[in-house]
């Protein structure tokens, strides 16, 4: 007898509708999977046959036939088991097929029968949706996640045997809801009042928060770059329930995510020893990189200098563009990479305070060139950080400065103004502008065109750092709720741009 | 020549004598080879003697663009012929009949430093350069890295003529960084050395080099050296002939500056301006140079701008401390925005300057 059975298998960050087809014939007892199964998939054979058995249901002792469709798309991982276990269950007559009618399956198998979560099940449970299903069956860990697809009726089972008597409809599942976490629930995270000093730095945080900026911090090692970084996201408008389904997805897929919907975007800081691939994402079956798991959140480079020169090479893509497309063999794999891009690096090559540097000027312009070199064009504001004075290290009085919550309304605001603006158009925020965009949105009154034509003509402003300083104007006029960009708004703007080497003095 | 085909022996004689070659280099060709008699080339220096043609060194010499000035001859510099070693001759390429007018006509100050500078040294060396070349003074220096180069540019913007006085010969392009100055000075000043063309330089011959910018010049300004640095070669040089030496005095613990504060201590002249140099040269506020420090202040002083008021001069205070915008905000009582917008209008009117990674140094015009 044959049966088929709709389960979901992960590509990239997508998950992608398989059927699993059992044909159960008289003949010697085998199990064979077809279907381009790597050698996870087909140790699955095993799992299947014990599970039953040690719940107390049969395994056909016939010719077993397994088709994993479309046969042509190479499968991995063990999420192809409960579809599996289940077709057989039909094939056998076991269950009655049209238990199965209009629904997904998705799982993972022990042994003795019991039902073990699978990665990306949030990406299984919304391309189950997608695909017409109305319930998905689901491992029991995995029901929380699962059910953050709304509309999808979401069956959590224990193990085979609930399972069997489920589709008997002799046992109903407790009603699963999507787990909690109300997006913008207020953050633990570290708090920015827990910063001491460093207003400039703040200052810049927050614009580069406002308008989708990259950062640049530079100062010597102590200074508290990390520190700072790590208030970014506290600061970042909190992710609205698309974004957090968003993050939620990629951490699931890369096996990160705890089952609840992400409350706060994520902070990802990977060691400057990375490859690549680490970086960007990759491998024989690709796995999403650091810029990935950043995706809606902030991606922190510290030591920016010790980065590899490909690593840096590599996130010019995914910064442009806000994805990674990945090429391997006969497919392709895109993965989302929208993230908010933080570095930090030292001033000069030694890292000591301007006191103790011994280093000349000729490696003090190349350290400088390596390190604008690749980035330079994605960084549209640089700040230094210097160590705070001694005596602000020792006062004991705490919160000094605005805690993370003002500072983040400020900027929820000026987002608020931007979409409105860039309603329509590609960009969701002033970073994103491309420069036609820019040109289009920012205006600056006859003193301040005079000022960049000057710079221009002068050569202290470079074409491309003219289109960045007007895209930071505009962020800056937009945090002080300023319809029109102000000669102080374009001053500050210019304060905060990185000069590129050959226009800088070493 | 024959220092070149020599050099690895006089090396070597030098090796244990703390390398001041500048005893051998005084020597003539008979002493020459006398002197270095028994280290077992002498057959070879005077086959070299033997070969010698004089015309055809002289076509050479033509070939490379090189003008060769003798000891002897009346447009050897004077001022060169006071050390007690003056080189045999001076080979020149750039503009030679206006470089030794130059040299003739009126002072020449040496502007000497460290290769591995500070932003603060490359800055001095730079306003240095360009305010001597405005005040119509002959500027010269090694066109080494650093200190050296930074003078060279300064008075290449000053429309200056620069000297620069080599280690190699003086179509010798060293070190390879500078190929692009050596081409504008070559176009707009003068290059000297007394190696001939095509010499590659040896260790020796930077100190050599020394003795003769000392001798070149009324005074020898040090703008930023370590202990044990050859510009303190140069000033002791320039001390034995009873030049000024002048120093630019730096931050009291940075190493890179324990050399230049040495020479302040030991009674060399302080020099933080322009002014500091002419008034050593010239007598207390005798000579002015005709543009800069007036100008510059009178533009400042039109409109407001910033760096008049006493928040822009607390902003400019601090960031020459070495401060970031946060002392300068701290300094100042502006808002930390306010501040990076009134930098900006400061870089734009030229009082501060950005390094490469968004730092601020204050440019002292």
């Amino acid at each position: 007898m044959l049966a088929s059975i709709a389960t979901f298998a992960l590509e990239g960050v997508d998950s992608r509708e398989v059927t699993v087809e059992v044909d159960v014939r008289r003949g010697l007892p085998a199990f064979t999977v077809v279907g381009l199964p790597d050698a996870s998939v087909r140790e699955a054979r095993e799992r299947v046959r014990s599970a039953l058995l040690n719940s107390g249901l049969d395994f056909p002792l016939q010719r077993i036939t397994a088709n994993l469709a479309p046969a042509s798309v190479r499968k991995a991982g063990p999420s192809f088991d409960l579809a599996l276990a289940v077709a057989v269950l039909v094939a056998g007559g076991q269950v009655p097929a049209e238990a199965v009618a209009g629904t997904a399956v998705c799982g993972e198998l022990s042994l003795s029968g019991a039902l073990r979560p699978v990665r990306g099940m949030l990406a299984s449970a919304l391309a189950a949706r997608a695909c017409g299903f109305a319930r998905v069956i689901v491992p029991a860990p995995n029901a929380g996640e699962a059910a953050l697809a709304e509309g999808l009726e979401v069956l959590a089972v224990p193990h085979m045997e609930a399972l069997v008597e489920l589709l008997h409809g002799r046992w109903t599942p407790v009603p699963v809801a999507a787990a909690p976490g109300a997006p913008g629930a207020s953050s633990p995270g570290p708090d920015l009042s827990e910063v001491r000093g460093q207003r400039d730095a703040k200052r810049a945080l927050e614009i580069a928060a406002a308008g989708g900026h990259n950062l640049l911090m530079v100062g010597p090692p102590g200074a508290g770059k990390t520190m700072l970084a790590r208030r970014m996201p506290g600061i970042l408008p909190p992710p609205d329930f698309d974004e957090a389904l968003d993050i939620t997805r990629v951490h699931s897929v890369a096996g990160l995510g705890d089952g609840e919907l992400a409350r706060e975007r994520p902070f990802r800081s990977p060691h400057h020893t990375i490859s690549p691939q680490g970086l960007v994402g990759g491998g024989t079956r690709p796995r999403p990189g650091e810029v990935t798991l950043a995706h809606r959140g902030v991606l922190f480079l510290d030591e920016l200098g010790e980065f590899s020169r490909p690593a840096l090479e590599a996130l010019r893509q995914p910064l442009e563009e806000g994805r990674v497309d990945i090429v391997r063999g006969q497919r392709s794999v895109s993965f989302p990479a929208r993230a908010a891009l933080v570095a930090a690096c030292n001033p000069c090559p030694c890292g000591a305070t301007a006191a103790g540097c011994r280093c000349g000027e000729l490696e003090r312009a190349r350290y400088q060139r390596r390190l604008s070199g690749p980035l330079l064009d994605r960084i549209d504001l640089v700040c230094q950080v210097m160590p705070p004075p001694a005596q602000d290290l020792v006062d004991s009085c705490p919160g000094t400065g605005e805690d993370s919550g003002s500072v983040r309304a400020r900027v929820v605001a000026a987002r608020q103004i931007q979409a409105v603006r860039l309603g329509g158009s590609a960009a969701t925020c002033n970073g994103e502008m491309d420069t036609a965009t820019a040109r289009r949105h920012v205006h600056v009154g006859k003193g301040s065109r005079r000022r960049l034509i000057r710079s221009l003509e002068a050569g202290a402003l470079s074409g491309r750092g003219h289109a960045r300083v007007l895209r930071l104007a505009r962020t800056i006029a937009d945090l002080g709720g300023r319809d029109r960009v102000t000669a102080a708004d374009l001053d500050e703007a210019l304060g905060y741009r990185l000069v590129p080497p050959e226009l800088a003095i070493a | 020549m024959l220092v070149g085909l020599l050099s690895a022996r006089i090396a070597d004689r030098l090796a244990g004598s703390r390398g001041n070659p500048s005893g051998v280099l005084a020597l003539d060709d008979e002493q020459l080879v006398a002197a270095l008699a028994g280290t077992g080339k002498r057959h070879e220096a005077q086959r070299f003697l033997a070969d010698f043609d004089v015309e055809r060194t002289r076509t050479a010499i033509d070939a490379a663009g090189v003008t060769a000035v003798c000891r002897h001859s009346a447009a050897f510099p004077t001022r060169l012929l006071q050390l007690a070693d003056p080189p045999a001759v001076l080979f020149t390429r750039g503009n030679a009949v206006r470089g030794l007018r130059e040299l003739a006509r009126g002072p020449a100050v040496a502007i000497v430093g460290s290769r591995k500078a500070s932003p603060h040294g490359i800055e001095m060396a730079r306003e240095l350069g360009r305010g001597l070349a405005a005040a119509r003074i002959t500027v010269v220096s090694g066109l080494a890295l650093g200190v050296d180069a930074s003078a060279h540019v300064g008075t290449l913007a000053g429309q200056g003529f620069p000297v620069a006085v080599l280690g190699g010969g003086p179509d010798v392009v060293y070190p390879q960084a500078n190929a692009g100055l050596h081409r504008r000075i070559a176009a707009a000043g003068l290059l000297v050395s007394e190696l001939p063309p095509g010499q590659r330089p040896f260790r020796w011959s930077f100190p050599a080099r020394n003795r003769i910018m000392a001798g070149l010049c009324e005074a020898t300004v040090v703008v930023e050296a370590a202990e044990g640095s050859g510009s303190l070669i140069t000033t002791e040089f320039a001390e034995d002939l009873g030049r000024i030496v002048g120093a630019v005095p730096g931050p009291a613990l940075w190493e890179r500056a324990k050399g230049s504060n040495g020479l302040l201590r030991s009674g060399a002249a302080v020099v933080t301006r322009t002014e500091d140099v002419l008034d050593e040269l010239y007598g207390i506020g005798v000579a002015r140079p005709p543009d800069g420090a007036e100008a510059s202040d009178e533009a400042s002083a039109a409109e407001g701008r910033p760096g008049t008021g006493s928040a822009g001069a607390a902003v400019l205070a601090a960031i020459e401390a070495g401060g970031g915008v946060d002392a300068a905000s701290e300094a100042s009582g502006l808002p930390v925005a306010a501040v990076r917008a009134t930098l900006a209008r400061m870089e734009d009117s030229g009082r501060v300057a950005r390094d490469g990674l968004g730092g601020y140094v204050r440019r002292s015009s």
